[in-house]
């Protein structure tokens, strides 16, 4: 099966993913990982703030917001 | 047993040194994924989803506070909601307050002449503290007893980290964390515990421009004398609907004139001496729970109303009796207060201000809230009126001393923007460890309220 | 086990004991805190530390208890000041008991740091709170099946409205008085992760005297944790620290 790998933060709202890679290095991987966005972790792409960013996601139950910048080196498979 | 600890450290830092930090990585994102999958797979086990439901009523209520269209606008609306019932629900009872301590002020000057105590000792304890006090309590109580519920009530529906949310992407051009609007609102209730909450901002860097700032969002001590102010010289007095409308109005935007300030400040300091990028920004936006009345009321009531209340009383106390002190010291044929109002006088002239506001301002850094009685009390230790129970002898106190709506609108600027109060810069200093930025904390407001009054005085000096 | 708090500048009576109450943010855990130790509280700073402490005392069956409100974090990972301040009171202050409030609503992400609570202490209690807001979503939790799968006791509560309250104190008190037997589940890594864990562990025991949790210590190593070394050294620098050795030690021997 093919899948399409795209940074979390072009996810479309209601658009759902699996974390891919992390792209992240050092703490910020750290705090990411910490988050509940290990390999394989399912994420859903839930609201924008008023400006675009940063984005709400809906990851293991609980509502996240994250600024684009962040999100670009969370590396998401859509299924 | 009993190890020497420089063996310990250098054990244990050589096991340390001899792991890559790829292999470190590689070992965290093992770790930290078999922990997940162990959680995932017991709560497979043990939850049983009886039907699909997914939170539609959050989402609908984020749909709308957080909609591209309405989220700021509700925003504002909620600001202007609580302000707006605060000035009119505060306005009665701070009158009756205000009447019945008065007379409370008449019956111990009565005791006092009958016990055939001396006049300093009437002037001290009835003029000077308990007409402090009276003051204190009758302006600050009622606002207080109002705001503070209605704010833990947003504060428990969880409707505060949408207000970050929102505004973040304001926070990130400024360089700042989008955390600090959470730590802004706690300002609203009271700046020093605003500074505390700056400890959810993990970035040094971040969480000193919160600290640094959060002197700009006006807190409980100073409500009450932009309520105040505003009451008596836009809003009519406030006798009308509209009265109150436009008192809120001019309240909602000098707050809005402290959000930009906060968001210049926070952006100057990170161009200058706090340079750097935004760090990791995250924020969880938790459901919305049903607020519990009674526990809202409990904790609004008791531990912040009277906790904030108790803290002004205690300062007002002696502050009123230092005031009546200084007004009733001649030197010469005028008194120690006439003589440091006359030697201030000049530069309060140039903002906008005279010398007696900027007199209370600066015998009020113990705490906000007493620097509208110290200002009143000086005026009336050269004046002839005795009653002040209402607003309407309080504007012809103030016409009397020269005052116009400028005045008023210098003086409300003055108050949001200058430095924190004394619990504020302790706070701060306790919280920064560093007398540089403690000293910086006072400075930089200071400097901002002189050059923004000053500007507006000027300005409207030019019309 | 004594419970060396004091390292934490904590001063509990000699006969009081010592509990610490972990949990994600947003999970009730105030609320747990408030309906235990209802007025009798303060609040303070963690020694050398910005972060916030609450501390509360209760009595229940005529024992007396002083309940630690920890930080509330998504992990113990240590990526924060709060995270580290809250692992470390697990891991150094040896409290007699933690209970790790769980939010019934998204349980999964609070299973996460129930189990790494598990990692550092055998004394664990969870509490399984707002489970009034779980049912309203139509979600169950057989907390019986969670307290067989953790090897430890859960205990379901909706704490703002009281329920379930006198069950956790009864489970608290049964776990810090040491009437509990528990056999807390441990999670299972890939197989290079615990080979490394095992060989790490045989080295670095004989330097931690009375640590029942080396494995602990060793896959923190292994992740570069360095915080963890700067911890554990600081404490085992302290005097008082060296008399819990002693006495760890021979308690352990026992």
């Amino acid at each position: 099966m093919l899948q399409t790998i795209i940074p979390l933060s072009r996810l479309p709202n209601g658009a759902a993913g699996r974390v891919a890679s992390l792209s992240a290095r050092g703490l910020i991987r750290r705090h990411l990982l910490d988050l509940g966005l290990v390999t394989g972790a399912r994420v859903e792409a839930i609201r924008r703030s008023p400006a675009g960013d940063p984005a709400a996601f809906n990851i293991k139950g609980a509502l996240i917001a994250l600024r684009n910048e962040d999100a670009d080196r969370i590396l998401i498979a859509i299924d | 047993m009993g190890t020497l600890n420089p063996t310990h450290t250098s054990f244990l830092s050589g096991i340390d040194q001899e792991i890559t930090p790829q292999e470190k990585q590689e070992m965290r994102d093992s770790i930290v994924g078999s922990i997940y999958s162990c959680a995932e797979a017991i709560a497979e086990r043990v939850i049983n989803h009886e039907q699909n439901y997914k939170s539609e009523l959050d989402r609908k209520i984020d749909n709308v506070v957080t909609s591209r269209l309405l989220g700021i606008p509700i925003m504002l609306a909620l600001l202007g909601a609580v302000l707006w019932l605060t000035v009119t629900g505060a306005n009665y009872p701070s009158q009756a307050l205000a009447a019945l301590l008065f007379r409370i002020q008449d019956q111990l000057t009565t005791l006092f002449t009958l016990a055939g105590a001396p006049a300093w000792l009437h002037g001290v304890l009835v003029l000077g503290m308990y007409r402090g006090l009276a003051w204190v309590v009758s302006v600050m109580l009622p606002p207080m007893a109002i705001f503070f519920p209605l704010f833990t009530l947003l504060e428990d529906l969880g409707y505060l980290p949408r207000v970050a949310f929102n505004l973040d992407r304001c926070f990130k051009k400024a360089c700042a964390h989008g955390k600090q609007a959470l730590t802004m609102c706690m300002g609203f209730g009271c700046n020093a515990a605003g500074v505390i909450s700056c400890r959810i901002i993990e970035s040094p860097r971040e969480r000193l421009i919160a600290i640094l700032t959060n002197n700009f969002v006006p807190c409980n001590g100073r409500f009450p004398t932009l309520i105040t102010l505003s009451m008596i010289f836009m809003g009519g007095l406030a006798a009308s609907a509209y009265g109150a409308a436009a008192a809120t109005a001019v309240v909602v935007s000098l707050v809005l004139v402290g959000v930009m300030i906060t968001l210049l400040i926070s952006w100057l300091l990170s161009k200058t001496i706090l340079k750097g990028v935004p760090s990791f920004f995250t924020l969880e936006l938790p459901p919305y729970r049903k607020p519990k009345v009674g526990s809202i009321l409990i904790r609004s009531l008791l531990d912040r109303t009277i906790f904030v209340l108790g803290r002004a009383v205690m300062v007002a106390a002696p502050a009123g009796a230092v005031t009546w002190i200084l007004a009733n010291i001649y030197i010469g044929d005028m008194s120690v207060i006439a003589h440091l109002a006359g030697w201030l006088d000049p530069f309060g002239r140039l903002l906008g201000l005279d010398g007696i506001i900027l007199m209370a301002f600066i015998l009020g850094l113990p705490a906000n809230e007493i620097v509208l009685p110290i200002m009143i009390m000086s005026y009336l230790s050269s004046g002839t009126m005795l009653e002040l129970d209402s607003l309407h002898a309080l504007r012809a106190l103030l016409a009397d001393n020269g005052w116009t709506w400028l005045t008023a609108l210098c003086m409300m600027l003055f108050s949001l923007l200058h430095y924190p109060c004394g619990t504020t810069i302790l706070t701060i200093y306790k919280e920064t460890k560093s007398i540089k930025w403690t000293v910086l904390s006072v400075l930089m407001p200071l400097g901002t309220a002189i050059l923004i009054t000053l500007i507006a005085a000027q300005l409207a000096s030019l019309f | 086990m004594e419970s060396t708090s004091q390292l934490f500048g904590l001063n509990p009576l000699p006969d009081q004991l010592v509990v610490a109450l972990a949990g994600n943010p947003n999970t009730g855990k105030s609320t747990v805190f408030n309906a235990l130790t209802g007025l009798n509280q303060h609040t303070g700073n963690w020694p050398g530390k910005t972060v916030l402490r609450a501390e509360g005392s209760f009595m229940h069956r005529d024992k007396k208890i002083l309940l630690v409100d920890l930080p509330g974090t998504y992990s113990l990972l240590a990526t924060s000041a709060d995270e580290q301040t809250a692992r470390d009171f697990i891991c150094l202050g040896r409290p007699q008991a933690t209970v790790v409030v769980a939010d019934a609503t998204c349980l999964e992400r609070n299973l996460n740091l129930a189990l790494q609570v598990m990692e550092i202490s055998s004394r664990v209690v969870v509490c399984v709170n707002l489970m009034d807001e779980a049912r309203r979503r139509g979600i169950r939790v057989d907390v019986e099946a969670l307290s067989s799968e953790l090897g430890a006791p859960c205990i379901a509560t909706a704490a703002r409205d009281g329920l379930g309250l006198d069950k956790l104190k009864d489970a608290i008190l049964d776990m810090a008085a040491g009437i509990t037997d528990t056999s807390p589940r441990q999670v299972s890594y890939e197989p290079h992760v615990e080979q490394a864990a095992a060989q790490l562990e045989a080295r670095i025991r004989p330097f931690l005297p009375g640590w029942a949790n080396c494995r602990w210590v060793a896959l923190r190593l292994l992740e570069g944790d360095s915080g963890i070394i700067r911890a554990i050294c600081s404490s085992l620098d302290d005097d008082s620290e060296k008399v819990f050795l002693k006495e760890g030690a021979a308690a352990w021997a026992r």
